[in-house]
């Protein structure tokens, strides 16, 4: 693939990486500051999982299956236990005892949960299943110790291909189930006559698996200090269903510091501490997980793995602080993958082109077994099947399917680029039956401004949205009808030029009610936060969420800045540390700025507050008599007199002389939880050109105009949807991982497995609107996968929409050249 | 063990090491210079990539013995006087890095660019990090990143 350097991009419009126009304040919501977080990642100074070094540590290994399934028939580990410098090697028999069944929150009914542990006895169901773990002095010597440790197996069928998996004859993943089944669901019902449709589009598409691969490998070092152990608790406290705790005996209640230390590469701190807590019978006073300088995770460090359990089990046993790393072929084959969909999508439409009813079938690959989220993907695609468009009737069965591979869980769009694919498709694919533009289609359907808030027949509720306007204002960037007329010109020239629209919505920052069924999750949406203004003014914000790459440290102090008028410097913000936060759910779903910043707009809001009663008691004036400006209050009947929050909160602290009902101190806690999630959206306008003779795809344009309502910091922003393009591009063109027919993953390093290169990524031309969302007081809607869900249908329906004078109507992603040329090649042979 | 002595970050630095220990590992365990970070290992990423006798290597693929003698400069070295280097100040300044894992690699192999091209356009850009994988940013606001500190390298060579 090429980019638009390539080509002067003349005939086809001018306009290649623009930002945003901005609006100027200085360090408040609306200011393009730099990060605050930048300076010690630039030096070399942050601190990741690898970069933590304690006294005494250990280095874990695991040892890898080859094989997709395959009964374990012996694991001698003798060899390998003789090494100078091994301290324990476990086979999953012994581990077994030490290390309870890996967590499932998902909640749908009658769902089939195979056994899950960190290390298997009889069997192993996916290429890259840990199945021996090995604990040496240094990284090196465990490496010796894993090439010491022979394993025989008894190979057995493997199941790749998820409609065949549903065959009767097919292999099963897990013969106790006498199904490959994980569940069915049923939501609504559409019969044959689609609504009155005049015309029915049908259409097969793939959703195909893509692995996160954050430039940060998943990581753990785990300390236990042993010498705590004082009482014991006889009954372990237990948060999570379905989760028993292990056999081991129950844990001590200390005095001091917190029993388990662990420092993990993951989005969420406190999920991962309530979840070991039930697991291991540990108090969850007892556990510190700590969360350093995370390099992105993209949905796939949510999960507690197998590895991260051994690591800290162990650490336990051996009284020392284990480090587990894991290396990139294991991020490949044994990190959590994404998507991995096949659905069937039927569109009853009028001849208008009106959608008069929508069914879909989607089978959803869970691979293996089921990590923390795993069956809940299709849910989302389900209760969003709707995009931005007023269809009255809806039906979707979903199927999930174990196969012989890597278990699927949350990837950057999680369920919702699914959704936004197969609609966005859809729309296209109707345009083509209907002989009528893309863009008519559209409106023709689109959710008018004055239906909002609005309910689609699954009972989602969509907050606030504008679709009309940033369709507009996306076609003006390209000059629509004007590239068409180009297009229709390089045609007669022998140039195939595609422009693919995608009119995406999505949705953010999930609540702890009003979810869909399927979606029940073990904890709610609500997020947390607490100021705290010392008495020498510096402000400490701690957030519950847990940033990894999003700036948070940058957006969260510019909503205090804005709020209370301090100045940047004075404030800092922590996160990432259960002993230093507040109980948080993390970062994940598009949720830190929405649900997380609104909970620190409420504290700040608070101190606000308390600061405006504290001058109104210090000017002896009624509190509606004082003006907040800038940090600095007055009374307006003597407005030359002012003083400061700074001030106040010296007072606020001395304590001697406070204002009825007011404590002493200056800190103020907020939890927010929105009624609704919110509803980001946008128009990509991708245009492409086809190179007919080798099937090379070259993105010659590329515009994104995204609305994520308020936006604090149009630099981050900007920043986030061009990473989510870049990953939404890289599924439309390049990525996909591939499984031989044996199970094997063919895509098992960043050799095989194409990462976008700095050579294959447009530059984006963007705008914005801005809608704000009624959900929250901050009116942000979230903006983290919004580029992922918006990129692939913009790409994928310029291509089609390229290759249309071959009579080609769908294409599966990934957009290799090769398919895409063995296409063009068949349609050129129909039509001889 | 195998004794080696080598410069890094301009100062001596003498270690015995054993023969099949990587270059990143003699960076990152022994010299506590943590900052080169490893992403792959295959030679891909690019995440380790430090300046070895004035040229970009990949310091997952060099052996610490083959570094005796030689002169590394990694991303500790890069600011001096207390002031961050142009590249530094302008991956901060245009937003050219997110989750931070692939920047000290970023960074170094942009460096060598810059050595070799004080004027690059955005295609000798996009070919010199071509090898340097970046999850987070696009590669859209590294170019400028790029872009930025030639300009400042620039003024300051014009001011000198």
């Amino acid at each position: 693939m090429r980019t638009d350097r390539d080509l002067p991009p003349r005939p086809l419009g001018e306009g290649r990486g623009e930002g945003f126009r901005e609006r100027q304040s200085p360090s408040g919501i609306g200011a393009r500051l730099k990060r605050r977080e930048d300076p010690r990642l630039l030096s070399g100074r942050g601190t990741y999982v690898d970069d933590i070094r304690l006294p005494d540590m250990l280095y874990l290994k695991v040892l890898r299956s080859p094989y997709a399934h395959a009964r374990i028939a012996r694991i001698d580990t003798s060899q390998a236990q003789s090494l100078p410098g091994v301290v324990t090697v476990l086979t999953g028999r012994e581990a077994r005892p030490l290390t309870p069944p890996l967590p499932v929150a998902a909640v749908i009914p009658d769902l089939k949960v195979p056994e899950h542990y960190a290390l298997p006895i009889e069997k192993v169901c996916y290429a890259g299943e840990a199945v021996a773990a090995v604990v040496a002095s240094d990284s090196y010597i465990a490496a010796d110790a894993l090439a010491c440790i022979e394993v025989e197996y008894e190979p057995l069928p493997a199941i790749v291909d998820l409609e065949q998996a549903l065959q009767p004859q097919a292999p099963l993943v897990h013969e106790e189930f006498g199904t490959n089944v994980a569940y069915r669901f049923q939501l609504g019902e559409v019969d044959d006559t689609f609504g009155g449709a005049d015309v029915v589009v049908r259409q097969r598409m793939e959703n195909q698996r893509l692995i996160p691969n954050s430039m940060e490998p998943r990581g753990i070092v785990a300390y236990y200090r042993e010498a705590l152990r004082e009482a014991t608790r006889s009954e372990p406290m237990r948060v999570l269903s379905g989760v028993e705790g292990a056999s081991s005996p129950a844990e001590p209640m200390a005095r001091g510091p917190a029993s388990l230390v662990i420092w993990l590469s993951t989005q969420g701190p406190h999920l991962v501490r309530t979840q070991l807590a039930s697991m291991l019978n540990i108090p969850e006073h007892q556990i510190q997980v700590i969360a350093p300088e995370v390099g992105g995770a993209f949905g796939a460090k949510l999960n507690i793995y197998g590895e991260e359990l051994l690591a800290i089990v162990l650490a336990r046993q051996l009284g020392r602080p284990i480090k587990w790393i894991e290396e990139r072929s294991e991020h490949m084959a044994a990190t959590s993958h994404g998507r991995g969909q096949v659905a069937y999508l039927e569109a009853g439409v009028k001849r208008d082109g009106t959608i008069t009813a929508l069914r879909l079938r989607i089978i959803a690959d869970m691979g293996a077994y089921h990590h923390v989220l795993t069956p809940v993907a299709p849910f989302q695609t389900a209760t969003l099947i709707t995009g931005c468009y007023t269809i009255p009737a809806l039906a979707v069965e979903i199927t999930g399917v174990f196969t012989s591979k890597t278990p699927t869980d949350p990837y950057r769009g999680y369920g919702r680029a699914e959704a936004a694919y197969y609609i966005e498709r859809a729309m296209d694919l109707v345009a083509r039956e209907l002989e009528m533009d893309p863009v008519a289609v559209r409106r023709r359907n689109f959710i008018r401004p004055e239906q909002f808030p609005y309910m689609n027949p699954f009972g989602h509720t969509y907050d606030s949205g504008d679709y009309e306007r940033s369709l507009s204002r996306a076609l003006e960037m390209l000059d629509y009808d004007r590239v068409r007329r180009e297009q229709a010109r390089l045609r007669q020239g022998g140039r195939y030029i595609g422009i693919g629209l995608s009119t995406y919505v999505w949705r953010a920052g999930f609540p702890s009610v009003s979810i869909p069924p399927g979606m029940q999750f073990l904890l709610g949406g609500w997020e947390s936060a607490t100021i705290q203004i010392a008495p020498t003014g510096a402000v400490t914000v701690r957030t519950g969420t847990s940033p990894h790459g999003q700036g948070l440290e940058t957006t969260m102090a510019q909503i205090v800045s804005d709020c209370l008028g301090v100045p940047i410097d004075d404030i800092r913000v922590v996160h990432g540390d259960t002993e230093a936060v507040p109980y948080g759910m993390g970062t994940m779903g598009s949720r830190s700025l929405c649900n997380g910043g609104s909970a620190v707009l409420l504290a700040a809001e608070q101190l606000k507050e308390k600061a405006i009663r504290m001058a109104a008691h210090v000017f002896q004036a009624a509190r509606e008599e004082i003006v907040y400006q800038s940090g600095r209050m007055f009374s307006k009947s003597f407005p030359e007199r002012v003083i400061t929050i700074q001030e106040v909160t010296r007072l606020a602290y001395h304590g001697a002389d406070l204002p009825a009902g007011i404590a002493a101190g200056m800190e103020a806690s907020a939890i927010f939880d929105p009624a609704n999630f919110t509803s980001p959206f946008g128009t990509h306008i991708c245009v492409v050109e086809v190179d007919i003779d080798t099937g090379d795809v070259k993105i010659v344009r590329y515009i994104a105009v995204d609305d994520c309502g308020r936006v604090v910091n149009p630099m981050i922003v900007e920043g986030q949807i061009q990473g989510g393009v870049a990953q939404g591009v890289g599924q439309a063109l390049l990525e996909g991982a591939v499984y031989g027919d044996d199970g094997q993953l063919l895509t098992g390093s960043f050799l095989t497995y194409a990462m976008p290169t700095s050579t294959e990524l447009p530059l984006l031309e963007m705008d914005r609107t801005e809608t704000p969302t009624p959900v929250n007081p901050l009116g942000a809607k979230g903006v983290g996968e919004a580029g992922a869900i918006g990129a692939p249908p913009a790409v994928v329906n310029a291509v089609v929409d390229a290759l249309s004078p071959f009579g080609i109507t769908h294409l599966d992603m990934p957009l290799w050249p090769e398919k895409v040329w063995r296409a063009i090649q068949q349609a050129r042979g129909h039509r001889q | 063990m195998v004794g080696i002595v080598l410069r890094v970050n301009g100062i001596e630095r003498r270690a015995e090491v054993q023969p099949r220990l990587l270059l990143v590992h003699f960076l990152r365990e022994h010299l506590g210079l943590t900052g080169t970070h490893v992403g792959c290992d295959s030679s891909q990423c690019g995440a380790c990539t430090v300046i070895l006798d004035g040229k970009a290597v990949k310091s997952c693929t060099v052996l610490a013995v083959q570094a005796d003698g030689t002169d590394v400069l990694t991303i500790e070295g890069l600011a001096s006087g207390g002031r961050l280097h142009p590249l530094q100040e302008g991956f901060w300044a245009e937003h050219g890095l997110q989750c931070g894992f692939c920047t000290p690699g970023m960074i170094m192999a942009a460096y060598q660019l810059l050595q070799r091209n004080p004027n690059p356009n955005e295609r000798d850009i996009r070919e010199a990090i071509r090898g340097n994988l970046c999850r987070c940013t696009g590669y859209q606001r590294i170019i400028t990143a790029i872009q930025y500190a030639a300009r400042a390298m620039g003024e300051m060579d014009a001011n000198r």
